[in-house]
C-alpha cells in the first residue's frame, strides 16, 4: 500500500478515537464549566478533579439494560442513533484537522506514512460536511417517530421546524465567505487565511459569521435553541424513551456535532491551522475550536431558550434576509 | 422604579420595598415586534448576561465563591429547635438518667410509638426498665418533649435516619447521653425547654382567691 493510504488509515483511526474521546471529555467539561459559572463544583469525586467521572458515566451506559418500549417501531427506533452518531463522524472525514505531517522512518509498519489533514480532500468540502450534519438530523426525526411516545412525536415535530429554519441560514452564510474565496474546499479556506491574523475571513464577513455561529447553535441544538429535547416543556423529545448505549450514541453525535461546528467556525472564518506568530498551526486550531466550544456552553449557561415559532421568525424573516443582503454586497464587491 | 406598597390586610402593618421591573408592553406580531427583537438584540443585553456568568465563574474559581455544601463532609448548621432523633439526658451531678418514669410521654404521644415499662429497684425507688421509641411511626412532633417534667427526653439534631433496622436509634441506652461525655452534655434550648426569659415571665400566684 502506498504512503497516502496507510496515512489515511491512520488518520481514520486517529479521528474516531480522539472525537470519541473529546466527546466524552466535552460532557466533562461542560458539566464543570456550567457549575462554576452556577457557583457550584460539578463532578468532583469520581477521580482527581472528577476527571473519572467520564469512565463511570460510560460504564454505567453501557452496562444499562436496553430497553425497546413495546409499541415501538424496533428497526427504525435502533438505526437511529447510529445515524446520528454515524452521520457526525462522516461529516469529520472531510475537515481538516491538523495541518499534513509524516510519520518519521524509523518507525516499524506505519514509518514513512503521510498522515494528511483531511481524511477526504473533497473538492465541495463545505457542502458535505453541512449535508452530513443535516442528513444526521435523521436521527432525532425518526428516533422520536419510532417510540410511540408523544413527547418523542413533539420531539420530531421540533426536529422538523429548526431543520427547515436553519439550514437555509447556515448555506447562505457560508455563500458570501465561498464567493470569496472562490472554492468549497476547506484545504482552500485555510490556505486563503494563512497570512496571518489580518487575513482572517471574519474580518471581511463579520455578519456572515455571526450568522453561521447562530445556525450553528441551531444545528448543534444548543442553547438557545435547544427546542428538540427541552426538559421543562417536552420531557426530553425524541430521547424520552432512549436509554443506556443507544441513547450514549445520540449524546455522542451531538457532542462530535459540537466540535465539528467549532472547527468549521475556526477554518472557514479564522484562519483554521494557520500559524499565528509562533503559536504552531496545530496549536493555534485546538485554541479556537476550544473557545468556540467554550462559547456553546458560556451562551448555554447565559441565555435562556427560545419558543419553536421564534426560531422560525428569527431565521425566515431576520437572518436569512440580512444573509442574502450579506451576499448580495459580496457579490457586488466582488465584481468591483 | 423603587415603589412602597403598603399591605392593609398585612398584620405588621409594616411598609414593604418591592422592585417593580420596567417591562412594558409586550407589542404584538410585526413592526413592533421586530424592533424590540432588534433593540434586545443590539442593546447590550445580551452582552450582560454573558459577563454575568462569566464573572461568577471568575469568582468560583479564584475567589472561592461557591455555594456547593459537600454535604456528607460538611453539614449546614440546623437550629436548636429542631426536632430530630431524641435524646435521653442525664443529671450532671450523680451521672444517673433524668428520667423519673412517669410515662406522661408514653401517653402523650400522638403516635402511640413509646413504649416503657417500670419497676421498683433495690432501693424501691423507680426505676425504667424498658424504653423504647418506635421510629418508625414517630412523627416528631415534640409532645414527648414538652410534656417532659424533668426535661429528660429532648430532641437531638441527628436528622440522618436512615439505618439497616428500625432498632437502630430507638433502645433506650442509645439515646442515652454515654456516661464517658457527660461533661459535654448540654443542656438543652430547643423544643419544650424553659425559656431564657422564663423566671421574668412568672408571676406571682395570688395565695387566696
Ligand atoms: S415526637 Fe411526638 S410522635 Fe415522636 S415520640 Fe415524641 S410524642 Fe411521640
Ligand atoms: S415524660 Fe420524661 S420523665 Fe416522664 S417517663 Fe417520659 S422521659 Fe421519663
Amino acid at each position: 500500500m502506498d504512503a497516502l493510504v496507510i496515512g489515511t488509515i491512520i488518520k481514520v483511526v486517529l479521528v474516531l478515537l480522539v472525537v470519541s474521546a473529546l466527546a466524552g471529555f466535552g460532557t466533562y467539561i461542560e458539566r464543570k464549566v456550567l457549575a462554576f459559572m452556577q457557583r457550584r463544583l460539578g463532578p468532583a469525586h469520581v477521580g482527581p478533579f472528577g476527571l473519572l467521572q467520564i469512565a463511570a458515566d460510560g460504564i454505567k451506559l453501557f452496562t444499562k439494560e436496553d430497553i425497546i418500549p413495546q409499541n415501538a417501531n424496533k428497526f427504525i427506533f435502533s438505526l437511529a442513533p447510529v445515524i446520528t452518531a454515524a452521520t457526525a463522524f462522516i461529516a469529520l472525514s472531510a475537515v481538516p484537522l491538523f495541518p499534513t505531517f509524516i510519520i518519521p522512518e524509523s518507525l516499524p509498519l506505519i514509518g514513512g506514512a503521510i498522515v494528511p489533514s483531511v481524511i477526504a480532500d473533497v473538492n465541495i468540502g463545505i457542502l458535505f460536511v453541512l449535508g452530513m450534519m443535516a442528513a444526521g438530523l435523521y436521527g432525532p426525526l425518526l428516533a422520536g417517530m419510532a417510540q410511540a411516545n408523544k413527547w418523542g412525536i413533539l420531539g420530531s415535530a421540533r426536529t422538523a421546524i429548526q431543520f427547515l429554519s436553519y439550514e437555509v441560514v447556515t448555506g447562505l452564510s457560508v455563500l458570501a465567505p465561498i464567493m470569496l474565496v472562490g472554492s468549497l474546499s476547506l484545504i482552500d479556506f485555510n490556505n486563503a487565511q494563512i497570512g496571518g491574523v489580518g487575513s482572517w475571513i471574519i474580518w471581511q464577513q463579520p455578519i456572515a459569521f455571526v450568522l453561521f455561529l447562530i445556525a450553528g447553535f441551531a444545528e448543534t441544538n444548543r442553547t438557545p435553541f435547544d427546542l428538540l429535547e427541552h426538559e421543562a416543556e417536552i420531557i426530553s423529545g425524541y430521547v424520552t424513551e432512549y436509554s443506556g448505549l443507544r441513547w450514549g450514541m445520540f449524546f455522542i453525535g451531538e457532542y462530535s456535532n459540537m466540535f465539528t461546528i467549532s472547527i468549521l467556525a475556526a477554518v472557514i472564518f479564522c484562519g483554521g491551522y494557520g500559524d499565528i506568530g509562533f503559536i504552531p498551526g496545530w496549536l493555534a486550531l485546538l485554541l479556537k475550536v476550544v473557545f468556540f466550544f467554550f462559547l456553546m456552553l458560556w451562551v448555554r449557561a447565559s441565555w435562556p431558550h427560545i419558543r419553536p415559532d421564534q426560531l422560525m421568525w428569527l431565521c425566515w424573516k431576520v437572518l436569512m434576509p440580512l444573509a442574502v443582503i450579506n451576499i448580495v454586497i459580496t457579490g457586488i464587491v466582488v465584481m468591483i | 422604579m423603587h415603589e412602597e406598597i403598603i399591605h392593609t390586610n398585612n398584620t405588621s402593618k409594616e411598609k414593604q420595598n418591592y422592585t417593580m421591573l420596567e417591562l412594558g408592553s409586550t407589542p404584538a406580531y410585526g413592526w413592533p415586534a421586530f424592533k424590540q427583537v432588534v433593540k434586545r438584540s443590539l442593546s447590550r443585553e445580551l452582552f450582560v448576561g454573558l459577563w454575568l456568568t462569566i464573572k461568577e465563574m471568575g469568582k468560583t474559581l479564584f475567589l472561592g465563591g461557591k455555594h456547593t455544601t459537600q454535604y456528607p463532609f460538611e453539614k449546614l448548621p440546623i437550629s436548636p429547635r429542631y426536632r430530630a432523633i431524641h435524646n435521653m439526658l442525664r443529671l450532671l451531678e450523680s451521672g444517673h438518667y433524668r428520667c423519673i418514669g412517669c410515662g406522661l410521654c408514653e401517653k402523650i404521644c400522638i403516635s402511640n410509638c413509646i413504649a416503657m415499662e417500670t419497676r421498683y429497684d433495690e432501693n424501691q425507688r423507680k426505676e425504667v426498665s424498658e424504653y423504647t421509641i418506635n421510629f418508625g411511626r414517630c412523627i416528631y412532633c415534640g409532645y414527648c418533649a414538652e410534656v417532659c417534667p424533668e426535661l429528660a427526653i429532648v430532641h437531638g439534631g441527628r436528622y440522618e435516619t436512615a439505618s439497616e433496622q428500625r432498632a437502630s436509634f430507638s433502645l433506650f441506652d442509645d439515646m442515652l447521653t454515654p456516661i464517658d461525655v457527660l461533661k459535654q452534655q448540654q443542656e438543652f434550648a430547643g423544643f419544650g425547654s424553659v425559656s431564657p426569659n422564663a423566671d421574668a415571665a412568672i408571676k406571682k400566684t395570688p395565695l387566696a382567691y
